[in-house]
């Protein structure tokens, strides 16, 4: 997919819909292209075991990450370790891949009030549940860093959904206006719950709505994590270079529901389903590593058995941890301790 | 000691933490250039510079939600709202995320910000430039709510918001601003977030008030002098945390309470404040609590804005009402 006005240049896309590299593509860094591929595939494999545990009641309502980890997974490792990422709901890949625990991740979506957050040195955002209104938050710490010459920059993910949003707008004028170094991460999966992208803008898009706010936008294909990870790198370097904020569109599709609890059947073909599962990140990236002589079958499955067992790791951790303690309710309301009227 | 307005106390609070604390950084809709539409940053921005005194997009809900991320990463900053009818479109961010990010994360991830805002009536504005919604913040754990009446307070108060480590909304009284005068102490000093204050000692009933219907009320309670009642007037100061042993201790001792407020009736903090009282003090009452507040109507156009917020012939009607009970 063509990159459109962006003074870091024309940025390069890698793969096509099949794996192989583009003509004219470079081939990838092999080292990053192995970290890149593990990461998602630990990503993949989290995602399938917390629907199942979601079906077989063992966590609550979960939102399936599946198909878009060649966004989060690209976006996440081009970061920088004092960079902050401002993750919603649905980018558990990404906050996996800054350092987030994945049992803390589990203990989240089991309700746990202990989960979700992220161990001192991990500079991960809780997530946002509603939609959009963390992108604020994004421009303000990129803000801030700038403020005080520090060189952490904001990642910040999203839906096309929440660009309908009015934080969308408010935060990423913020950022420009301000020059702020933050990087905000379009993830354009077609779909918010049931309601199709022509219905959240007549923009052709996303990424043309960034000259509104006199920053850079361009449409990546979100499918190719080399190309997200090249897209998002030069992003963040132009922050930390103090030339301000970029928008960046990443086409991608959700493999599955919006959440378990949602059928997608009401509002997509099989057709359109299956053409998307062609064009999933994951395999083509699997196919690239296997021509390449980077990964052949067995090393994979070898692969696979160490992430599922990290995986097993985490599940059996979250589901052992010490029953919520009712004292958590009020504990961490203000500083002080309980009620603020204490 | 200086003698200073209330508007005068802020700008010299905020003054006192920018030149005290890096980390201070006040923002918001002309602040900087023109100093504030009522002048409450005047010189700031020519002292401390641009970087530091921010005017910024016209966007409450970019305000604070800047200001969040800004003080998840280490600043403290003081955004002003313009108008308190203006922080509404600030809400989601102040009700979703500032509250609740320290108990969401268990204090891995904080937001100390101030959000300033002018507020109450009587001033002849325009439409939405005289709310009262405090009662909507007082519903927010998480958040603190603070609302001097006096200049010496204003900046005292001010500087114990921003050197809290949670977020507070701090209601500045614009009916005040000019109108009330004191010597206040040149250098920093912080009054705390919490205890209320005795405005004015009494034995016969306990008149309950904060930020604007203070002065009303200590009106209100010279002239029942006047038939022999003393009044006592109550500061609250800080509306969340609410000082409920303060509340407490006046009306075991005076026996009757009235709430005055510029807010409307239902769901006002004055439901709250009568209620913590009926816990309280139930056996020391000899009359019921009485509300003196704005009847349950939209701001009325500023002719009449009078026939709206509470007067002190209200407040003193309600006094002599509970007194007679």
């Amino acid at each position: 997919m063509r990159v459109v006005a962006f003074d870091a240049g024309e940025l390069p896309a890698y793969l096509d819909e099949g794996g192989h590299l583009l003509p004219g593509a470079q081939a990838p860094d092999p080292d990053l292209a192995l970290r890149l591929y593990r990461q998602m595939l630990l990503a993949r494999r989290l995602d399938i075991r917390c629907v199942n545990l979601q079906r077989q009641g063992r966590i609550g309502t979960y939102p399936p990450a599946a198909g878009q980890e060649g966004v989060q997974i690209g976006a996440a490792m081009a970061m920088a370790q004092a960079d902050w990422l401002f993750p919603s709901y649905r980018d558990g890949a990404a906050a996996a891949a800054r350092g987030m625990p994945l049992d803390a991740m589990v203990a989240y979506w089991m309700g746990h009030p202990r989960g979700g957050i992220a161990p001192a040195g991990v500079n991960v955002f809780p997530f946002s549940i509603p939609v959009g209104s963390h992108i604020p938050h994004a421009a303000g710490m990129a803000w801030a860093a700038r403020l005080r010459g520090e060189d952490a920059c904001a990642l910040c993910l999203f839906g096309d959904g929440a660009t309908s949003e009015g934080d969308f707008h408010e935060g990423l004028n913020f950022a420009a206006v301000m020059r702020a170094p933050a990087v905000f991460v379009c993830q354009n999966n077609g779909y918010a719950i049931s309601v199709p992208f022509r219905r959240q803008t007549a923009a052709e898009h996303i990424a043309a709505k960034a000259a509104g706010y006199g920053m850079p936008g361009l449409t990546v294909d979100g499918n190719d994590v080399f190309a997200v990870h090249a897209a998002v790198a030069a992003a963040l370097a132009r922050g930390r270079a103090g030339k301000g904020p970029t928008l960046i569109e990443a086409m991608t599709y959700r493999l599955g529901p919006h959440t378990t609890s949602d059928d997608p059947s009401r509002y997509r073909t099989p057709e359109e389903e299956a053409g998307a599962r062609a064009r999933e990140p994951l395999g083509r990236v699997a196919a690239y590593l296997e021509a390449a002589g980077l990964l052949g079958a067995a090393a994979r499955a070898q692969l696979t058995a160490e992430v599922d067992a990290e995986v097993d790791a985490a599940v059996t951790e979250a589901l052992a941890a010490p029953p919520a303690d009712p004292g958590d309710i009020t504990a961490f309301t203000v500083a002080d301790g309980g009620r603020a009227d204490a | 000691m200086p003698e200073q307005t209330l508007i005068g106390a802020i700008r010299d609070g905020l003054a006192c933490a920018l030149a005290a604390d890096p980390r201070v950084v006040v923002m918001g809709e002309d602040v900087g250039r023109v100093g504030g539409v009522f002048r409450a940053t005047e010189g700031l921005q020519e002292r401390f510079g641009a970087e530091r005194v921010v005017d910024t997009p016209l966007a409450e809900s970019g305000i604070a939600g800047t200001a969040i991320g800004m003080a998840a990463y280490g600043l403290r900053p003081v955004a002003e709202m313009q108008f308190m009818g203006f922080v509404l479109p600030a809400v989601d961010q102040i009700v979703s995320h500032a509250a609740r990010l320290r108990a969401r994360t268990h204090g891995r991830f904080t937001a100390p910000l101030v959000i300033r805002t002018p507020y109450g009536g009587l001033i002849r504005a325009p439409e939405l430039h005289s709310e009262s919604l405090e009662a909507f913040f007082c519903h927010l754990p998480g958040v603190k709510v603070a609302c001097p009446s006096t200049p010496r307070d204003a900046k005292g108060l001010l500087l114990a918001a921003i050197a809290d480590p949670d977020p507070v909304i701090f209601m500045e009284p614009m009916r005040l601003y000019r109108s009330v005068r004191e010597d206040v102490p040149a250098e920093s000093f912080t009054v705390p977030l919490g205890p209320a204050r005795i405005a004015r000692p009494g034995r016969d009933v306990s008149v309950i008030a904060w930020g604007a219907m203070v002065p009303a009320a200590l009106r209100a309670a010279a002239d029942v002098a006047g038939d022999g009642i003393e009044a006592e007037v109550i500061d609250l100061r800080t509306l969340t945390p609410l000082d409920e042993a303060s509340l407490a201790d006046s009306v075991r001792r005076t026996g009757r309470a009235v709430v005055v407020h510029e807010g409307v009736r239902t769901g006002g903090f004055g439901a709250e404040v009568a209620a913590r009282i009926a816990e309280a003090a139930f056996l020391y009452l000899q009359a019921p609590v009485a509300r003196v507040t704005a009847p349950d109507a939209p701001y009325p156009p500023f002719l009449l804005e009078d026939r709206f917020v509470p007067q002190p012939a209200d407040v003193a009607a309600a006094i002599r009402s509970v007194v007679a009970f």
